[in-house]
């Protein structure tokens, strides 16, 4: 059960002089549902990114199932101008692309839902299958590959069948409603076959039914797939109660981990989001 | 769904077959002097070279203005490898001969014989191999200029494909490279549509093909860029035209496969390119300038971004409009069609250009949007249903 899926060490990332995320260390186990949470612009996203092969870290090391996935260290102007710490500690630089990062097991949904919209719910799902596919130009050109494209049509709409969205299967994904588009959002993630699935603010913009709603679907997914799922939310009610550990982030920085009542009062996350006087900071 | 699937491809074929039998029969019935072939003839080979634009423009979301410059790769490679030997000399004149010595007709032909059947099948053995070639030489050269090219998006895209373009042209016109390419000198006497009548032994022709034979090339071209876009890297390719980043994050290498799509579609464009070679008997790079992609962007835009079948249709209805319908308004009086002298030549195009600014007014998204024509029919289908209901 405690089997390493995601091990995250040491990671910074650094814009210009901004450091946006700093010195960042976590872990996610087999199994688990890991938070990962802190106010507005505390480099949240930007660590999904940085793991997710969107950004290069400036520094850091990121494994995947104990495999080194993505390594960097300051180079070129970055060497100068680097404000992290570690430096020097990372002597390999390992950026795959976000498509090697899906296809190793790591799928993952967007703050603001990235669906592609003229397409309808079964295409959108359907294009997740494309990857894992053994296919070339030509076979699928000539249907040399009808087993498997039938195959791939018969998962998708297995898939969906689960997700209770065969009804809407030709509907276009621009044209549902917000919590279902959230919901195909990560039903198309799940077509990539992950092991790891990270979730950027799942429930935002959801009324209390929808996000509880949202809540044992999430559970659903993680017993149906096997999943291990890693996200950033601000909804406090789904935070607490479905996640097995919680990581807190303020200025980039790490303040808090362990589980929810342990976080809960935990005095610098309190005081992060509520806001102290500065000397209490750091 | 399978069912109406397989219904739809088999009304498909049988009205492919339906249109090609009307094409020859209208050919041997109409007199052949007819615009009606021009336009006929160009609008297939434009409508090939519109629906690969479309794969690119429409389908895969990358906007590029380089497609004359893949249309002169393909028209200069087949021209190059289908002169006959014996009229390669007084072609190349200017530069003593010709540095190349392949005729693929004549390759065949000494297998095959030179007459008769023998000489029919080296014809379209050689033609087809040289449109091959020049599908290939075209999607080579798209292979190279996509390296750098394709890491930049939209405008910039756009701005280096049409520098490539027009690289091309000038590199064509090159002396130096007279010995190959003719300089600036067009290149002609290759088999055109024509040599594909059907002639007697006296030389009569007895079954007039020269209008098939660019439906059949580019129906075949078109049906397997549809087949392409149906397929699984389709979709992949309509993922990255809606969102770059999803795409990405679904596992989709948006470089190989931006590279795949440019290729292809400049291996249509270079078949394209050649067709139009074949269509107006000769070759020269000036014509193929930027204003050629302008124009053929245009009838994207006329038909849909995103629907081959709207490609398809404004094709025909801009080459016919601007080669055949407004012809009154330039010369004599033509179908009803008569300007007053002071407009004689020049009004054409501003009537023209006033359709075109009509039709973009009041289609915004295109004849089609991004429909095809079977959608039309279901559509109508159901409102029937449900009017019955």
């Amino acid at each position: 059960m405690s089997e390493n899926v995601l091990c995250v060490e040491h990671v910074t990332m650094q814009f210009g002089g901004v450091v946006a995320v700093n010195d960042l260390s976590l872990e996610v186990n087999q199994g688990e549902i890991v938070a990962l949470i802190g106010p507005n612009g505390a480099g949240k996203t930007t660590a999904f990114n940085c793991i997710t092969g969107v950004y290069e870290p400036t520094n850091g090391k990121v494994d995947f199932m104990g495999a080194p996935m993505v390594e960097n260290f300051p180079q070129g102007n970055m060497k100068k101008m680097y404000l992290g710490e570690h430096n020097g500690d990372y002597t390999r630089k390992l950026n795959p692309t976000p498509d090697r990062i899906t296809r190793l097991g790591i799928a993952r949904t967007f703050q603001n839902i990235r669906l592609f919209s003229a397409l309808t719910v079964f295409e959108n799902v359907l294009i997740a299958k494309h990857m894992r596919a053994r296919q070339n130009f030509l076979s699928a050109t000539f249907r040399l590959n009808w087993a498997e494209e039938r195959r791939m049509r018969r998962e998708t709409m297995e898939l969906l069948e689960r997700q209770g969205m065969t009804h809407l299967k030709d509907e276009r994904a621009a044209n549902l409603p917000y919590g279902i588009q959230r919901r195909l959002e990560i039903a198309r993630a799940l077509a990539t076959e992950p092991k790891l699935l990270l979730l950027d603010e799942p429930a935002a913009g959801m009324n209390p039914q929808e996000t509880q709603e949202l809540t044992d679907f999430i559970r659903q997914i993680r017993e149906e797939h096997n999943l291990s799922i890693f996200m950033i939310e601000h909804h406090m009610d789904l935070v607490m109660q479905i996640s097995d550990r919680i990581y807190v982030l303020d200025f980039g920085k790490l303040i808090a981990e362990g589980t929810p009542s342990e976080v809960q009062n935990n005095q610098r996350v309190i005081d992060a989001y509520l806001g102290v006087a500065d000397d209490a900071e750091n | 769904m399978k069912k109406t699937n397989k219904r739809g491809s088999f009304i498909a074929l049988i009205c492919v077959i339906l249109m090609l039998a009307l094409v020859v029969v209208l050919e041997n019935t109409v007199p052949f002097t007819s615009m009606l072939f021009t336009v006929l003839k160009k609008g297939a080979v434009y409508a090939l070279v519109v629906v690969s634009m479309n794969l690119l423009n429409g389908f895969t979301g990358l906007f590029s203005l380089g497609q004359a410059g893949f249309m002169l790769l393909g028209a200069y490679t087949y021209a190059i490898f289908t002169i006959p030997s014996d009229v390669r000399d007084s072609v190349f004149y200017l530069f003593g001969g010709s540095a190349l010595h392949i005729s693929f007709p004549e390759m065949f032909e000494s297998v095959f014989g030179s007459t008769g059947v023998g000489g029919a099948i080296s014809l379209i053995l050689g033609v087809l191999l040289a449109l091959i070639l020049a599908g290939l030489v075209a999607a080579f050269f798209a292979y190279l200029i996509g390296l750098p090219v394709l890491r930049l998006k939209s405008d910039y895209l756009a701005i280096a494909t049409l520098g490539f373009a027009e690289i091309i042209r000038a590199v064509f016109q090159w002396d130096k490279l007279g010995p190959v390419t003719n300089g600036a000198n067009m290149l002609k006497s290759f088999p055109s549509f024509t040599s594909f009548n059907l002639k007697d032994a006296g030389g009569h022709v007895v079954l007039r093909l020269s209008t098939l034979v660019p439906f059949v090339v580019a129906t075949l071209c078109i049906f397997l860029i549809v087949l392409l876009i149906n397929s699984s890297y389709g979709r992949a390719f309509k993922a990255i035209r809606e969102d770059e980043v999803a795409a990405e994050a679904m596992g989709i290498n948006l470089f190989k496969h931006k590279q795949l799509s440019f290729c292809i579609s400049s291996f249509f464009a270079g078949v394209g390119g050649a067709l139009l070679a074949m269509y107006s008997n000769q070759v020269q790079a000036k014509v193929f300038t930027a204003a050629m992609t302008y124009e053929l962007l245009l009838i994207v835009v006329i038909g849909g971004i995103g629907s081959v079948s709207g490609s398809c249709i404004a094709a025909f209805l801009y080459i016919a409009a601007s080669e055949w319908w407004l012809r009154g308004l330039d010369e004599n009086p033509f179908l009803g069609i008569d300007a007053p002298a002071v407009f004689r030549v020049g009004l054409r195009l501003v009537v023209f250009s006033v359709i075109i600014m009509i039709v973009v007014l009041f289609f915004r998204r295109g004849i089609m949007g991004d429909r095809e024509l079977p959608d039309l029919f279901r559509r109508h289908k159901k409102a029937a249903k449900e009017v019955a209901k």
